[in-house]
């Protein structure tokens, strides 16, 4: 397949995720969101690495190291987030985030 | 002994020290003898020096201690020339200087220890300042002495600061002083571009280089001469000399007699070369001196002060050397210095004693009568008044004939002005004299009660001024009298390099004798007219009208600066403080302050608590740098 393909697919998910965060207010949401965008990239990152793999120029394997590294860091990241998100809801028996704004004051 | 030159300056300045730094510590007694014996010890090295000075065929010899200032070709050196000239200066600065310091020690007992202390020391910086000016080997070095005796000057005048009208005079002095300062800075900045040096010696040998009357000189001589009005008091800076009352009577001696304003006098005099090759600046100088010699004489007429009545004589009587001074007649100043610094020390001490016995009083319609109360007061004063008069045999008689006689070979109007101050002069010392010490006590009860003869320390040198108050004059005998004149044949090594240019005026001695006869015999009538008029004085209360108000405000001479000058001033620094400085510079700091204020209180409003709000700014932050990328 060229690679054009790859490149639309993970822009529209990039955009799907960006708009996602923007305007959605549920925290859950927006974490998945945040996830779609990461994984837009780890599918570019995989794209390019095997098209240059079949080019001859690198080796098949190093783009890819970092998808698993990212992967590996969004994993803790969620970790965290869903805990977080869970004391919120815990606390505030929402998990709408413009309810976080109250700490402004 | 020339060599140890330097010990004249340097025993005052220790004794400053030593005063100054210790003040708390030493008692009276010490402070005392410190500060006089300093002075007294300079004397006795003066007197040495002048025996050596004034033997035949002596040339000026410099005393070269180190280099002050050295800029590429410019040298300044520190170093005293011993001549004719500065030797004499030495003697009468250190020898009325000595008298007055032991005078102090009686009259200023009343003060604080701390207070004895600092007055002592301020006498001293004074004493060494004049010495500075008139010992310096170069204008810088007179300029260094010129500059301290304004500030001793000032401190002398503000001793009593906690009184704000005595500050003011100190400050007018040091003001008035700083304005004829700048004329004589000035006049050195002139001298080191044209000339290369400040040395006397190198100056004078270029001097006649420039030609009469050259644009330079006549600059020169004329800046020189500001530094001169102001220092030595002349029309248009005298104002600050009267109003110098406000320190100690000593000080006012010390002032007027020894130091201070004969410095202009003797900066006039050391420039002998320039100014006889500057004439028109020699008839301003005629011209200025003779209209303080008159004007000043006016309003001593008028006055009640004992020592304002001094004062203005002072004015006068400076203003009778610079006319000297202009006319060509370099011996008849320093001569008329020299009388002058007698008997107006004897007269500024023997005030000194009459206001101590009244118990600080000095208005001369509160006194009358203190003849008979203190008898060496009074025949001191009175020989001072007889000196200052010009009665023959005295010796203000000989100095001031002497310019008398020199103006009116160069100018007969001169002459005529110079006569009528003179009577003047002698008008008012009479009204003062009999005021103060004849008809009956004015005063209140318990201040003639209080009426005394004033301790040893203070007549003891109250007669040896008068004694040098009567025969200070016989050095000077004009040649009529068959006798050689001393004290020009001592000095004239010191005017010999500009005698070949002065213009040479002659009188007759049957003229000299005519006007010695005229002049003496007016001053006579003078005081006949004083005595029949102030002898029996009684103060009924007269309150002066017409003229003799004027003079009685002495010519409205401060109320027109005030108007001319200081108002104008003080409107102009208005305008600048509330104009310029408040609505300008201040508008401007506190406008950039307002401004950043302003900006970031609009700016904090970005920070609105809004995730949402702030993903959004990042997303359009990251689509700017894509465009950016792409398309720049």
């Amino acid at each position: 397949m060229p690679i054009q393909y790859y490149i639309f697919l993970s822009i529209a998910l990039f955009c799907i995720g960006i708009m996602g965060v923007l305007m959605r207010r549920n925290a859950i949401i927006i974490f998945m969101c945040i996830e779609l965008m990461l994984n837009a990239v780890n599918l570019l990152l995989v794209a390019f690495s095997k098209m240059w793999a079949e080019a001859g120029k690198v080796d098949a394997a190093s783009a890819q190291i970092f998808v698993f590294f990212i992967m590996v860091v969004a994993a803790a990241e969620v970790v965290i987030g869903l805990a977080v998100i869970v004391m919120m809801y815990r606390n505030t028996h929402s998990v709408d985030i413009n309810l976080l704004s109250r700490l402004k004051n | 002994m020339i060599n140890l030159v330097w010990l004249v300056p340097l025993l005052p300045l220790l004794g400053f020290l030593v005063n100054g730094l210790l003040r708390k510590r030493l008692s009276k007694g010490l402070v005392g003898f410190i500060g006089s014996g300093t002075v007294l010890a300079g004397f006795v090295i003066s007197l040495l020096i002048f025996m050596e000075v004034k033997t035949e065929g002596f040339t000026s010899q410099i005393v070269h201690l180190f280099d002050f200032i050295k800029v590429g070709a410019f040298t300044v050196p520190f170093s005293f020339q011993v001549d004719q000239l500065s030797a004499l200066f030495l003697l009468i600065i250190t020898g009325v200087g000595s008298l007055i310091h032991i005078y102090s020690t009686a009259y200023m007992h009343d003060e604080t220890n701390e207070g004895f202390a600092r007055y002592f020391a301020y006498l001293n910086l004074f004493v060494f300042s004049m010495l500075l000016l008139v010992l310096g080997g170069n204008y810088v070095m007179m300029f260094i002495g010129w500059e301290g005796v304004g500030l001793c000057s000032y401190l002398l005048i503000g001793f009593w600061f906690k009184n704000p009208e005595f500050n003011k005079a100190a400050n007018k002095a040091f003001i008035m002083n700083r304005i004829g300062d700048l004329g004589f800075l000035l006049g050195i900045f002139l001298m080191i571009t044209q000339f290369g040096t400040v040395t006397f010696g190198d100056v004078f040998a270029q001097v006649p280089g420039l030609g009469n009357n050259s644009p330079v000189l006549i600059a020169i001589a004329m800046l020189l001469f500001v530094g001169a009005m102001g220092k030595s008091a002349q029309i248009p800076l005298y104002t600050w000399l009267p109003d110098a009352m406000a320190g100690p009577t000593p000080v006012s001696a010390l002032i007027h007699a020894a130091t201070m304003v004969t410095a202009g006098i003797y900066m006039v005099a050391r420039s002998n070369v320039i100014y006889t090759l500057a004439p028109s600046i020699q008839m301003v100088v005629a011209i200025i001196g003779a209209a303080t010699a008159v004007m000043a004489a006016s309003i001593a007429l008028k006055q009640n002060d004992i020592k304002k009545v001094l004062a203005y004589s002072t004015v006068s009587q400076l203003g009778y050397m610079f006319l000297a001074l202009g006319v060509g007649a370099y011996t008849a100043a320093v001569f008329h210095v020299m009388t002058h610094a007698f008997f107006k020390a004897l007269l500024f001490l023997g005030s000194g004693s009459v206001i101590h016995a009244m118990g600080g009083e000095q208005d001369i319609r509160k006194m009358g009568g203190l003849k008979k109360y203190m008898p060496t007061t009074n025949i001191t004063f009175l020989i001072g008044c007889l000196a200052i008069a010009g009665i023959p045999g005295f010796s203000g008689f000989f100095s001031k004939d002497e310019i008398l006689a020199n103006t009116f070979a160069s100018s007969p109007i001169l002459w005529a002005v110079g006569l009528f101050g003179a009577l003047m002069t002698a008008f008012y010392m009479f009204r003062l004299y009999y005021m103060t010490f004849s008809g009956s006590f004015r005063g209140t009860q318990e201040q003639e009660h209080h009426l005394h003869e004033s301790p040893v320390a203070i007549t003891l040198p109250l007669i040896i001024l008068a004694i040098l108050s009567v025969i200070g004059g016989y050095i000077g005998l004009p040649e009529v009298f068959g006798t050689k004149h001393l004290l020009a044949e001592y000095l004239s090594p010191v005017f010999a390099p500009s005698a070949p240019y002065a213009q040479e005026h002659h009188l007759s001695h049957s003229l000299e004798w005519i006007l010695m006869g005229i002049s003496s015999v007016l001053v006579i009538a003078m005081i006949f007219w004083a005595k029949g008029k102030y002898a029996a004085w009684k103060d009924e209360g007269q309150e002066n009208t017409g003229f003799a108000k004027f003079l009685e405000d002495k010519w409205k001479v401060d109320e027109l600066y005030d108007a001319i000058i200081v108002r104008p001033l003080f409107s102009l620094s208005k305008f600048f403080q509330d104009g310029i400085e408040k609505s300008g510079i201040d508008a401007l700091v506190n406008g950039i302050g307002k401004g950043v204020q302003w900006g970031s209180n609009q700016v904090r409003l970005l920070q609105n608590g809004q995730v949402g709000f702030y993903v959004f700014a990042m997303v359009i932050g990251m689509i700017v740098l894509l465009l950016i990328s792409l398309f720049i």
